[in-house]
């Protein structure tokens, strides 16, 4: 596992994009935490901007580098290698490679500008939405063998999480605000990593305001700690959950 | 050496591989014929593992290939058309696989050497030929002294002369009491070569004879000439 890890990540450095990605994210945070004189409103920027990019380029890139490295996957399955361990490998190599670009990118003016313990739970949080999406990835690219299509069910799955799901939430409370939804709408907002992730920062901020309103509802529900623990685990089953359905889809597939 | 039981693969509604039962021993050089999508390479991948039979089963050595993956450590495998990392060189991807069989015997680099692959070392697999990308598997193919060598259309695109360095190197393997499976349709090329013809159709076995044999029931004294008879009578 550790000599096919180490061809990908080699690969994933050799192409451009990731350390693009990293000065991205770096000229943002520290731009961010630059112009606003205030700790918390800048955490509060760099979280927008994290909420949307971190998904986007982390699903995006791993679908279309899954897709590109077909033939990788086919030379070393005809070698005595285990299947699971190529897949295995693929999706460390793009998880670590994504979550060091985040480290490295917003990590480093996080650590220097935000309180440090706001700072830790904001690099938790971002890495696990990188592995997350890079997860969802993997998914992506196992429902369907054209490459195209598989770009766009990952395009439609971050729209959907980064900007429509808020916005459902919100329209369904309205619709049903006469009935006693909130329990429905907590588990509802457990369905969206996105918003999982905001309200583990914003509930660590203490900015209801801020919140959406899942987050709002979600602190009311759990209050800090437990709001913080439910939603921690509930992000690391989104991890989980989508690479290993793709992992049986790829042990069933044929090359 | 390698025993097919009752295996059938569909793709969709096509039928590649219909209720197949063959088997494969030790020393022989058997060529796997038939028309084009008669399921050569279906079958070819399904002993690979890279193509899951829907049913039946394939023993390797008497053991079951399903959930198994060492016993690819003793095929050396040359597809029919070899796909490789765009952005690796030839020396990364020979290195690559070096490291995955990791084995101890000391490798055969007489095609690595003949066909002077040191000079391409940096080349990357996106810039080469179609031909040269055949030789990079033929050279990956054999250099690991494997048992069985499965060879998909090996001459197909290769030069006359790299051809027939190939064929020679099939030869040697063949003396070397190898289990050679070789898929070709230039019969012409494959009639110094085997001791065994396998004849596909439709996903169903036809024919599984040896070479001497079927010249004999037939009277022709090339393979491919009684093949056609065959087919002839067989229709007739």
């Amino acid at each position: 596992m550790i000599r096919i890890l180490k061809y990908v990540a080699l690969d994933i450095l050799k192409n451009k994009i990731v350390i693009a990605y990293t000065i991205m994210l770096a000229l943002f945070s520290w731009s961010a935490f630059g112009l606003e004189d205030n700790e918390s409103k800048g955490i509060l920027t760099v979280l927008n901007i994290v909420l949307l990019t971190v998904p986007l380029v982390s699903i995006l890139f791993s679908t279309i580098y899954i897709y590109n490295s077909n033939e990788f996957v086919e030379l070393l399955v005809s070698n005595p290698v285990k299947r699971s361990m190529v897949w295995k490998a693929l999706f460390t190599g793009l998880s670590i490679s994504m979550v060091a670009a985040y480290w490295i990118g917003v990590g480093i003016p996080l650590l220097i500008y935000a309180n440090f313990a706001t700072a830790i739970m904001m690099l938790v949080a971002g890495s696990l939405l990188s592995v997350i999406f890079v997860s969802v990835a993997f998914l992506c690219s196992t429902l369907t063998r054209d490459k195209a299509k598989g770009i766009g069910i990952s395009i439609m799955l971050w729209l959907y999480f980064a900007l429509l799901f808020d916005g459902l939430v919100l329209f369904l409370f309205f619709q049903f605000a006469d009935y006693p939804v909130e329990k429905v709408v907590v588990l509802l907002s457990a369905l969206s990593p996105v918003d999982l992730s905001r309200i583990l920062i914003l509930l660590r901020l203490d900015v209801s305001a801020m919140m959406g309103y899942t987050g709002a509802v979600f602190q009311q529900y759990f209050g800090s700690s437990w709001g913080l623990l439910v939603s921690f685990g509930l992000l690391c089953l989104w991890v989980f959950v989508p690479f290993y359905i793709s992992l049986i889809k790829f042990k069933r597939k044929d090359l | 050496m390698i025993s097919i039981k009752n295996i059938s693969k569909n793709f969709g509604k096509l039928k590649a591989i219909d209720n197949l039962n063959l088997e494969l021993n030790k020393g022989e050089c058997i060529a796997l014929i038939g028309p084009n999508g008669c399921g050569k390479t279906t079958l070819i991948k399904s002993i690979l593992g890279m193509v899951l039979p829907e049913s039946g089963e394939i023993l390797f050595d008497g053991k079951s290939i399903k959930n198994d993956n060492d016993y690819r450590n003793y095929i050396g495998y040359m597809p029919q058309i070899g796909r490789y990392p765009e952005n690796m060189t030839i020396g990364q991807i020979i290195n690559m696989i070096q490291g995955i069989r990791n084995t101890q015997e000391a490798l055969d680099k007489t095609l690595y050497e003949q066909y002077a692959i040191e000079k391409m070392l940096d080349k990357k697999m996106r810039t080469l030929s179609g031909g040269t990308t055949q030789k990079v598997s033929a050279v990956l193919a054999f250099m690991f002294q494997s048992k069985v060598l499965i060879l998909d259309e090996p001459t197909a695109g290769l030069d006359p002369i790299s051809s027939e360095v190939l064929k020679e190197k099939i030869i040697d393997a063949k003396n070397k009491g190898k289990l050679i499976l070789i898929t070709s349709h230039l019969l012409s090329e494959l009639e110094d070569l085997v001791t065994q013809v396998i004849f596909m159709q439709e996903g169903k076995l036809i024919l599984h004879e040896n070479v001497n044999d079927l010249k004999q029931k037939t009277g022709e004294q090339t393979i491919a000439k009684s093949i056609i008879q065959l087919l002839k009578q067989g229709k007739a």
